[in-house]
């Protein structure tokens, strides 16, 4: 049988112009979601709100709506003729059906009127349909609470219909993914990138991770445990492109010829540039990173400044200002934290100097960088980076 | 090269006989062996064989073998069903250090449920330290667990001798772990007062999911799981018919003598080979046959055994560092630890494991890439400070 759900969205509707364009993101974005699961789902908008109709299983609508940027808060809802007979009908069976699942409750009715030409009015409306509730129900199990009710069951009174529902699921917010643009993800298989790509997605980016393979010194397990990351992403995003990029001949040219203490700085050096090269291909027009400040050695404010002016693409941080335990939290909540910390090496951990350069200068840098001969070397590692695509799902 | 597994002692490829025996139980006698029909009783006597054949080789009654879910759980069995029979006699029990994990955790749990546990240290052969268990034994003292072979050096322990010392008292267990040592070294189960016995089939080319716990005639222990009857209560469920077949078939291929020489053979190839023609290694497991045939460990210096694994990997040879289940933080095994190696050898500890159907000439190739990756990765990340 149809569900029908009502999806509220908040900042797209203060876009201006554009909003058109982003309520149509949102709405294809929705159905690109759910549509491995209902061939026959419907999407449509009405002014300020979108609803979905589907007879997909209930609680995976709820889970798939919940990962979708720039949906503020959704509700499965009845939809009803304007019949008050059969509003009310419907407003007993919602308080009767959450009493039998608990002893008793307190609820308020809360009533919204955008056709003014309706008999009742709003105050009229909560009035006569809790007047009706109570006189149904057992006195003994149910009150009002007009602040902070239990449950709380919403009548919305439309031009031909009225929508009933109770209750209302949080989204992530944000903007719909693809308003923004292409955005590049330097992905690793540790705890902060993933998460940093997810606040990417969470602002309308559609993030193409790239990920450095340096093979034998990581192992395959390593690559499949950044394909799984990339997967959790994938579903916050449709579908994602992940580039591999072979990293083992840059990295022993880097650890041939480079002093040791430079080596993670240089390194990133060179995968800023590769990443860069990548995701212009695909129109990316920023590169994210898990940076946070003072995180590690290589994220001092010294070492950002000699990494930083690599690209010509703008490098956004969005983890700059979280705590390690902020970030750690956050990965739980999408769903990467678990995958992140598999005991996998990744290459940063192996080829860590024993004794980093935590304030570089740009001159000890160049210097540094010298006699190494990466030219050639970055072209391969562009033209053989291995893109794989993986669907949400 | 096509593939060379040298990984045979984290689990052996099924050979082609298990595999038609196995699809022969699947296909034909597929009843359950407790039912009371005829095709019930065609998988009974399937059964029964099926458990003489594994008995005969170890020269024990078939009375005295139930099969379990693996190795593992077969130890859980063993373990906490004897400790939970003889916790009226005394509360201490005893083992190795140098354990698989699944015996470990069990000495673990049980230290919570207050038996004293003392772990008995190896020499730097890995091997258990005879006199040390001489000093703690005492009359308190209700189980020993001792493994025969150890699974990452191949070091093999005096069960015999434990065995005779714990003979002199009453209400001590002795259970000695055999998963290693099936089918490679020989044990003789009558002679020696061993109690409790673990053998597993994934290890001799059977199939994973089936493992077998030998429990002397005269042994009571208490069953830690509930249910019906199958394997006298001790595991019940349905009985892996295809599993059991498969490793009784498995037990038919058991490696000849002859062949268990070649895996001698092949192995101090390859050792003498590191000692001679690679600097900087310590070889870890125990030579001239103190240690089971189909394990050689070996350390070298200033390289992490992770990425010499890779390495080899893209020569197509599939070795393994000493434990399969390290964590990231505790990189180094307990079993390499207890070696007490110098500290820039320990990362750099890996486990070749034979099986009778490796040839020399996989052998050759080995080393050869060996012997090239190690002068690389060393020349790349070694003794960088």
């Amino acid at each position: 049988m149809n569900k029908l759900y009502l999806i509220r969205y908040g900042e797209i509707a203060l876009k201006g112009e554009n909003r058109s364009l982003f309520e149509n993101k949102l709405l294809s974005n929705i159905k690109k979601s759910l549509e491995n699961t209902d061939k026959n789902l419907i999407t449509y908008k009405t002014p300020g709100r979108i609803f979905l109709k589907t007879s997909t299983d209930q609680s995976v609508v709820i889970d798939r709506l919940l990962k979708i940027a720039g949906i503020v808060s959704f509700s499965p809802v009845l939809k009803l003729s304007l019949n008050y007979n059969e509003m009310k009908k419907e407003t007993l069976k919602i308080v009767k059906n959450t009493l039998e699942e608990r002893e008793n409750i307190s609820f308020r009715i809360t009533a919204r009127r955008s056709n003014k030409k309706y008999k009742y009015d709003s105050m009229e409306l909560q009035y006569k349909l809790g007047e009706y509730v109570i006189e149904n129900v057992d006195q003994n199990k149910i009150e009002v609470d007009l602040h902070q009710p239990e449950l709380n069951i919403n009548v919305e009174i439309r031009k031909h219909n009225s929508y009933i529902y109770s209750k209302v699921h949080q989204g992530i917010g944000g903007l719909p993914v693809g308003v923004t643009g292409n955005v590049g993800l330097m992905l690793s298989g540790g705890i902060d990138s993933p998460v940093a790509g997810y606040m990417g997605i969470k602002r309308g980016a559609k993030i193409i991770p790239v990920y450095f393979h340096s093979f034998p010194f990581t192992g395959d397990k390593t690559k499949q445990k950044v394909i799984e990351l990339a997967n959790v992403l994938a579903n916050y995003q449709n579908n994602i492109d992940l580039y591999v990029v072979n990293f083992t001949d840059i990295l022993q040219e880097i650890n041939k010829k480079c002093p040791n203490k430079l080596m993670t700085i240089i390194m990133r050096r060179l995968m800023l540039k590769i990443t860069e090269l990548i995701i212009e291909k695909k129109n990316g027009k920023a590169i994210i990173t898990g940076e946070s400040i003072g995180q590690v050695a290589s994220q001092t404010l010294d070492a950002i400044r000699v990494t930083n002016p690599i690209p010509k693409l703008p490098i956004l941080r969005p983890l700059l200002g979280l705590n390690k335990v902020q970030i750690i939290n956050m990965a739980k909540k999408i769903g990467t934290y678990d995958i992140s910390i598999q005991p996998y090496e990744d290459c940063c951990s192996i080829f860590v100097p024993y004794s980093p350069e935590t304030h570089p200068k740009m001159e000890q840098i160049k210097k540094g960088e010298e006699t190494l001969d990466v030219d050639d070397l970055i072209k391969k590692a562009v033209n053989t980076a291995e893109l794989i695509n993986i669907e949400a799902y | 090269m096509n593939n060379v597994y040298l990984d045979n002692a984290a689990t052996t490829k099924v050979i082609p006989e298990v595999i038609t025996e196995m699809n022969k139980i699947m296909d034909t006698y597929y009843a359950n062996p407790s039912s009371l029909h005829r095709l019930g009783l065609k998988a009974e006597n399937r059964l029964k064989k099926a458990r003489k054949t594994i008995c005969d080789i170890l020269k024990v009654d078939p009375k005295e073998l139930i099969f379990a879910g693996s190795g593992t759980v077969a130890n859980n069995i063993a373990i906490q069903g004897a400790v939970n029979h003889l916790k009226k006699f005394g509360n201490r029990i005893i083992t190795s250090s140098t354990e698989h994990k699944s015996v470990l955790k069990i000495f673990e749990y049980l230290k919570t449920q207050g038996f004293e546990i003392i772990y008995i240290p190896v020499n730097n052969k890995g091997i258990v330290n005879l006199d040390e268990i001489k000093k703690v034994i005492n009359k308190n003292t209700i189980l020993v667990s001792i493994m025969a072979v150890n699974n990452e050096t191949g070091s093999i322990n005096p069960i015999n001798k434990i065995a005779k010392v714990i003979n002199e008292y009453d209400h001590i267990y002795f259970h000695v772990d055999g998963v290693q040592a099936l089918g490679k070294i020989p044990i003789n189960l009558q002679v020696n007062k061993i109690d409790l016995y673990t053998i597993s089939a994934h290890k001799i080319h059977g199939p994973k999911g089936i493992a077998a716990l030998y429990i002397k005639n005269s042994v009571i222990i208490d069953k830690i799981l509930q249910g019906s009857n199958q394997e006298q209560g001790y595991y019940p469920g349905t009985e892996n018919m295809p599993g059991i077949i498969g490793f009784s078939e498995a037990v038919n291929h058991l490696p000849s003598l002859k062949q268990i020489n070649k895996i001698y053979e092949l192995k101090n190839y390859l050792a003498e080979k590191i000692k001679k023609e690679i600097p900087d290694v310590i070889i870890n497991t125990p030579l001239n046959k103190r240690s089971a045939p189909h394990i050689l460990n070996v350390s070298f210096s200033d390289i992490k055994g992770e990425i010499l694994i890779h390495s080899l990997e893209s020569a197509n040879i599939y070795i393994s560092t000493g434990s399969a289940c390290s964590s990231k933080k505790n990189k180094i095994s307990h079993v390499i630890k207890a070696l007490n190696l110098p500290t820039n050898y320990q990362q750099g500890s890996v486990r070749f494991s034979f099986s009778q159907h490796n040839t020399r000439k996989e052998i050759k190739y080995t080393f050869k890439n060996l012997k090239e990756k190690v002068k690389n990765l060393r020349k790349i990340i070694g003794g960088k400070k």
